[in-house]
Formats: structure tokens, sequence, C-alpha cells
């Protein structure tokens, strides 16, 4: 750990430890230490931005963008993060972002306007989670394995709706919604939406049955069953769940490209579950935040802004991503067991 | 006996878990080709005996002899090395791999090695099955295609592929029928023939007599008999040393004659082909009845399907009358069923969460409005139940996995308390539980089952099942052998049906 994985900038090594460890061992609370070691690296993370490139990292429309690629895969990984509390996975995220967002700007549905390009990428991705959620709870199917065939068959199916073309959006409305103009207090409107999301992801998992038999089915999920929950229907809504989230995220990200293409949200699902793995969400269900999961999009995306502004290319951002992802399972593992 | 010397000495043998001294100074003595039979209940150390032996589990104390030497058993690698092998109950294979692959597993004959000689491991596990009188199994076959009974042969092919001097078999009977006894206790007589020595582990007397030279009875972690004669030793000689207890549970006392309503549980022709007869029972309000039987017996599959988690092939369940949808747990529940589940931490705890959520998880539409809960009358309903039932520490925010075996099954119980259930369903409630926790759980059901609950209890302690139930039914294999008031039946006529070969009448 203490050799730094790049060359040092001065003293950049040395700020991302200290806030890391300071808090560490202080604060008894678990779930607490691991809020704010999540926040101590964003910290980190926004020092090393502003020693950098402190003109450029630190300008309010740099902090503007970050938020809002943000928000596209924070959206998604609200929904993954259900999925993975209740011990599933869905790996068709992606491939529903993209079907959804093509679905919703052809020709014929833009003639519907801008509520009927809300609609269409929602429905649509409301039905795929449909379709996962059946599969997986009435077919009893294993989720990885339903949702790869979603995966598959969305993308598959997104190619065929756009021939490979990109679909651009002439809806007035929505090209608006991007606009500086439609900024509230400098907040773009899909940032906002980001934050309604997370809003509403905590409470319902914090504060209502919904969410409380959610931890419980991926907690122990005979126990559940014999406590008289219907794990099964269970299942089906969190499906239901991660798909609208799709849908919304699709609606997002259709807003901030004007346009739709099969291409869209390619990875997202990876991006998603290392987010929430990275917030604390175990793998095995049972345990996670919807405030980690979204500190963990707030951390990868921070790196991915910086590394742009540094001129580092993808391949660097990717071992950088990964190195954080097995640094933060080993520092959960070694909580868990104090 | 020719005076050989011992193969195998264990002395004073020590064993303790987190509030349960599960082994307290055990002798045990196996000479060269004899059949050494270990006795006792559920609970008295014999599977923990035999992991010491296996090298799964470390004493805290005591010495193990092995061949005149003293030996520490660091592993079950380590005790394989020096020919001791274990078959347990739960076969440990790998049924994805073919037969000669399991019986190899570990210990591939290979070539440069890393390359497995399918032919030559193929070869040599038929000679084995050859060997146990089972040359029909194809040592190419996926185990997970044969029978349990074939797959126990594998088990034991599998031992004896290592350079084996001793046996150990965990109720190898329990899964076979008649037939396949009978060519287990061929090959058992094999064995001894070449010298091998067999631990045999039973709850069958008959087959000790059968096979057994002598008993070693174990009971609350002690060897109370050592080294009897197996087939001379009277039935109620070994019951009497099984079952007189050192620990005497404090019961609550039954209260006297009274007229109780009308069943609220009733079980017609109840059946689940496979695993019990058709069984007819009825549970009123304010009784408590048990169903005494052995593991395999059935007992814990009747509760099970009772509440709908297992679906029944025939019969009804009929609460207050009605009817239950079968195989629906939660048609049970609503009907106001409740079960307390063998496994407690598999099958009713979510041991991440507190025991506010592990209590309130059954009831939680009366703390929500519209799906949005109420924590703080739920934390307030919780804390209430937990106080009815003296659960420790009252404080219901704790990690339920913080608290000890009998605090989590208050903690089950409380669940189904604040669920205001009707029938409470108990499956081996002190399993895992502190002896002296016991006596308080042992009132807390009384006392419930005194405020109008009807209860049906289930335990392979016969002890408990005596002294807490009003009424009992024997189970054996599957069927109803007796039915008796509690306060008419004592432990060794319970165990004598329990264990004997034929069904009493």
């Amino acid at each position: 750990m203490t050799q730094p994985v790049s060359p040092p900038r001065d003293g950049g090594e040395k700020l991302m430890a200290a806030p890391a460890a300071t808090p560490w061992r202080a604060v008894t609370a678990r779930a607490d230490v691991r809020t704010l070691s999540l926040l101590g690296v964003l910290a980190a993370l926004v020092l090393i931005g502003g020693i950098t490139k402190p003109d450029e990292f630190l300008d309010t429309r740099n902090l503007q963008l970050v938020l809002t690629q943000a928000s596209v895969i924070g959206v998604v990984t609200v929904g993954m993060t259900f999925v993975i509390i209740s011990g599933g996975i869905d790996l068709s995220v992606g491939a529903i972002v993209a079907l959804a967002s093509v679905w919703a700007t052809t020709v014929a549905t833009q003639e519907y306007g801008f509520l009927g390009i809300l609609f269409t990428a929602v429905i649509v991705g409301v039905g795929c989670g449909l379709v996962n959620g059946v599969l997986i709870a009435y077919g009893a199917m294993v989720p990885f394995i339903a949702t790869l065939a979603m995966l598959a068959s969305a993308r598959g199916l997104a190619l065929q709706i756009t021939d490979g073309k990109t679909q651009v959006v002439t809806v007035d409305g929505i090209l608006d919604l991007g606009e500086r103009d439609s900024y509230v207090l400098g907040v773009p409107p899909l940032v906002l939406v980001f934050a309604a999301v997370t809003v509403a992801g905590w409470l319902v998992l914090n504060r209502t049955t919904f969410g409380r038999r959610t931890v419980a089915v991926g907690g122990n999920a005979e126990a559940a069953r014999l406590a008289g929950i219907d794990v099964r229907r269970q299942r089906l809504y969190l499906y239901l769940l991660s798909g609208l989230c799709c849908g919304i995220a699709a609606f997002l990200l259709i807003v901030l490209s004007g346009s739709g293409q099969n291409t869209n949200g390619n990875l997202y699902e990876l991006d998603a579950i290392a987010a929430a793995i990275i917030g604390g969400t175990l793998l095995s269900g049972g345990r996670g935040t919807i405030v980690g999961s979204v500190l963990g999009v707030l951390i990868f995306t921070t790196i991915t802004n910086i590394f742009a502004l540094n001129n580092l290319q993808t391949d660097v951002q990717q071992i950088a991503k990964g190195a954080i992802i097995v640094a933060a399972v080993l520092v959960q593992r070694r909580t868990a067991r104090d | 006996m020719a005076p050989e010397p011992p193969l195998l000495t264990m002395s004073g043998i020590t064993k303790s878990f987190p509030g349960v001294r599960a082994l307290d100074g055990v002798d045990l003595e196996v000479l060269p080709g004899e059949v050494h039979c270990l006795l006792g209940q559920n609970g008295a150390g014999k599977s923990t005996l035999i992991k010491v032996l296996a090298g799964a589990h470390q004493p805290d104390d005591g010495t193990i002899g092995w061949r005149g030497e003293s030996v520490v058993l660091r592993s079950p690698i380590a005790a394989m090395r020096l020919g001791i092998a274990t078959i347990y109950q739960e076969l440990d294979l790998v049924e994805g791999l073919s037969v000669a692959e399991n019986v190899h597993l570990g210990h591939e004959p290979t070539a440069a090695g890393f390359v497995v000689r399918g032919k030559e491991a193929r070869t040599a596990t038929a000679a084995l099955l050859r060997r146990l009188g089972h040359p029909e199994i194809d040592p190419a076959r996926l185990v997970g295609d044969l029978s349990a009974a074939q797959q126990q042969i594998v088990s034991m092919a599998r031992a004896l592929s290592h350079d084996v001097r001793l046996i150990v078999m965990d109720e190898p009977s329990a899964a076979l029928d008649p037939d396949e006894v009978d060519n287990l206790f061929r090959i058992v007589d094999g064995l001894t023939a070449d010298g091998v020595a067999v631990v045999y582990i039973s709850h069958r007397l008959e087959e000790i007599r059968r096979i057994g030279d002598r008993v070693t009875v174990l009971k609350d972690g002690r060897a109370v008999a050592r080294n009897l004669p197996a087939k001379t030793t009277p039935t109620s000689e070994v019951v009497a040393l099984m079952t007189g207890r050192n620990v005497e549970y404090v019961f609550p006392a039954r209260p006297g004659h009274r007229d109780l309503p009308e069943p609220v549980l009733t079980v017609e022709g109840l059946t689940r082909r496979g695993e019990f007869a058709p069984l007819d029972l009825a549970v009123r309000p304010g009784e408590i009845v048990g169903l005494a039987g052995l593991v395999g017996s059935g007992r814990s599959e009747v509760l099970e399907t009772i509440y709908g988690a297992r679906k029944s092939t025939a019969g009804r369940v009929l609460v207050d009358g009605r009817p239950l949808r079968p195989g629906s747990v939660r048609a049970a529940v609503r009907a106001g069923l409740g079960l307390a589940p063998e496994e407690r931490k598999a099958q009713a705890l979510l041991m991440l969460e507190s025991v506010t959520n592990n209590v309130s998880v059954s009831s939680m539409s009366r703390f929500s409005r519209g799906g949005w809960l109420d924590r703080g009358a739920e934390r307030e309903a919780a804390r209430g139940a937990v106080r009815e039932l003296s659960l420790r520490p009252d404080d219901p925010a704790v990690p339920v996995r913080t608290l000890s075996g009998g605090n989590q099954q208050k903690a089950v119980l409380a669940r189904w308390l604040l669920r205001g259930c009707k029938v409470l369903l108990l499956d081996e409630p002190t399993r895992g539980v502190d002896v002296g926790a016991r006596a308080e759980l042992y009132a807390v059901v009384r006392r419930l089952a005194d405020e109008g609950l009807a209860v049906l209890l289930v335990s392979s302690e016969v002890p408990e099942v005596l002294g807490l139930a009003d009424r009992v039914l024997v189970l054996r294999e599957g069927r109803v052998v007796h039915t008796a008031p509690a306060a008419e039946l004592d432990e060794h006529r319970v165990l004598d049906l329990v264990m004997e070969g034929t069904p009493a009448s």
C-alpha cells in the first residue's frame, strides 16, 4: 500500500492515505466507518484533481459534467443495489438502457414528443425487468443466466431497431433539458433526477416493508419464506425496480447525448456492480446501502474525470478501477472481522 | 478377548464449544479387527468424538494413542495418513465427479505429477468395488446418478483406497433398506476378517447385537460405560445407561385436568410419500402435544408439511375447521400457524439483522401504512415481546447473531408471539441451547400454552417430550407407533418403541 500505483505527483499519495487512515479506528460504528472512508477517498480524489489540474478540475462546468455523467450510471446503480442486496444480480442493465434509449428515439416515438419519449423509455425498461423477474422468480432461473440472456437479446433488438445508426433527437423539449438555461441554481436537471432517485431509493430501502423484505430475502431466503414472506413476488418486484431504473437512466442518456444509440450503456452492468461493491453491498446479499453505492459511483466518475483531464488513457483508468475494487473489498473484509 | 494391544486408545478427550462442553474426559479403546459400537442419545457427544478421531476437531485436552504411539491428529489428512477413515452420515462425495474420481479425490494416481491416470484409477476402483461386493457399480459413472446405498459403497471404497486400519461409520444404515443393510454387514465382516477395526455408530440396538463386539456408551459428553459385550448386555441395561441423566431438567408443572376447547389444529391423513405415512392428530388451545422419534423418523418432515413448507401428497390440515392450502407457508401463517424450525440459523434468523427486525419480520403489515414502516411502533412492539419472554439482553436493537442459543430461540418465539399466532410448531426447541437456559425455555412454552396457545413439539430428546408435553405420539420410520398421555409413559418405554426393530402395537 505504500508504493503508489502511478508515479507520485507532488504529495498526492500522502493526501490519499491520510483521510482514509485517521477516522478509520476512531469511529466505532461500522457503517459509519465505511461511509466515512468512502467520503475520505472521494475527498482525497477531489484534492488530487484540484492539485494536478487546479483550473480545469474545480471549474464549475467540469463539476457539473462529473455529476451529470454520474447521474446516468448512478440511477442504474440504485436499482442494482436493491437487486444485489436481495442476493441477485442484474447483468442486463446496460443492454436495457441501450434498448430503451433507441426504442424511445425512433422516428415513430418522437412524433409523440417529450412525454412519448419519456413514457417509452420507462415502459421498455420496466418490460425488460418484468421478463427478468418472471424468469427468475417463477421460472426458477438463476439470475446470472436469466439476465445474461436478457443482455444478449436486448442488445440484439437494439441493433435491429437502429440498424447501427445513431437516432438523433429532434424534440425541442428534450434538447432544452440538456441546455444550460434549464439548470436549477446551477444544478443540471439530470443531476436533480439522480438526487431524487437516490433519496427515493434510500427511503424505500430503510423506511418501507419493501426494503425490509429485500434485505430479508437476501440475508436468508429460506428464513424469509418460513417467516411468511412471499419471496418470489419480492424477487419479481426487485427486477421490475431495476428495469425501471434502467428506463429512467435511458431517458437521462437521451437528454445528455441528444440521441439514441444501440451502443449506449456499454458495460454499465460492471460499473454498477463495482460501485455497489465498493460501497459496501455484499455480493452474497443481505447487506448494502444506497449511500455507499452512490459514493462508489461518484468515486469512479471522479477518477475517470481526473484521468481524462491529465490526458491519461482509458487503459490506465481501467487498471486503477480494478485496484480500487480489490482495495475496497480487502478493507471491508477487515472491518467485518473486527 | 485375546490380550491384543489396542489399535487406538483415546483417553481423557475433552472438547468445549462456546457454551457447551461436548466431551468431558472421554476414553475409548479399539482393538484391531473388532467392531466397536458407540451408543448415545443425540447430543451425547458421538459426533464430536468421531470428528476428533477424524482430525476434523482438535481436542482441548486428552491424548490419542495409535498402535502404541502417542499421536496428534492435526487435520483430516493426518488422520487418513495413519489409516483412519471416516464415513459421515451426510456423505461427502462430489456429485459431479465420477465414482473413480471420487474414490481417488486428493490422491489421484498421476503421471508427471499432475496428469491423472484415469484408467489406472478406474481399474483400482473396480477392484475395490468388487471387494465390497458391488461389481455392478461402473467406476466411470457420475456419483450424482447413483442411489444413496450405492453412494455409501463409493464412500467406503474411498476409505479403503487408503491403507486403512480403522473405519468410522456414522449411522451407515440410516438411509438403507434391509437388503442393503445385510450387504453392509457382509462388508463389515469382510473388513474385520482382514484385521481392520470398525467404529460403528447406530441408534438401532438390533444392529449392534448382530455385528458389534464391544460397546461404549456416551451420555452428556462422558463415557458412562466402556467395552461392554455387545451381544450379551441386556437391552434394559444399555437403555438405562443411555438415559440415566446427570443433569435433571426442571420441567414446569402440568396443569391438572381441564376442559379444553375444540382443537384449533386438526391434521387428517396427512402424507408425504417416502417420508411419513398418513397421520392424524389434533391439538387443542392450551395443549402441548409432543412427537417423539429418532433422526429419520419423519418428525421434522411432519412439522414442515403441516406448516406448508413441504407439500403434502395426501390428507389435509385444518385450522379452526378451515382447510389450509397445501404447500403454502403464507396460507399457514395467515391462518395462525408459526414455526420455530430445527435449524434456527439457517431457517429462521436473519443473522445480519437486529433482534427487532427478526421479531417483526412476520408482522410488518401491523407497523406499516401503505408500505411505510412506523419504526417507533415496531420497536415498541418488539421491545414488548422481548420483555415478555425475558430475552436477554433486553435491548432489541442488538444484532441477533450476538445472542446465545436460548435467546435466539426466544427471538423466534417472540416473532410468533407478536404475530399473535394460535398454533406454535416447535422443532427441536432446545438444540444448541445451554442446559441452564433450557428450563427457562420450557417455562416460557408452558406459559404460552396456559395463555391459550396450541403447541406441537418435536424433539429427539425423549425426556424433553415427556417432561413438557401433555400428550405424546411416538414416531418410528414415518409411522405413529404409539399415542398416550405423557404422564403414562417413561423414557425406557419410549426408547424401546423408537429403537426396537418391529413397531410395537
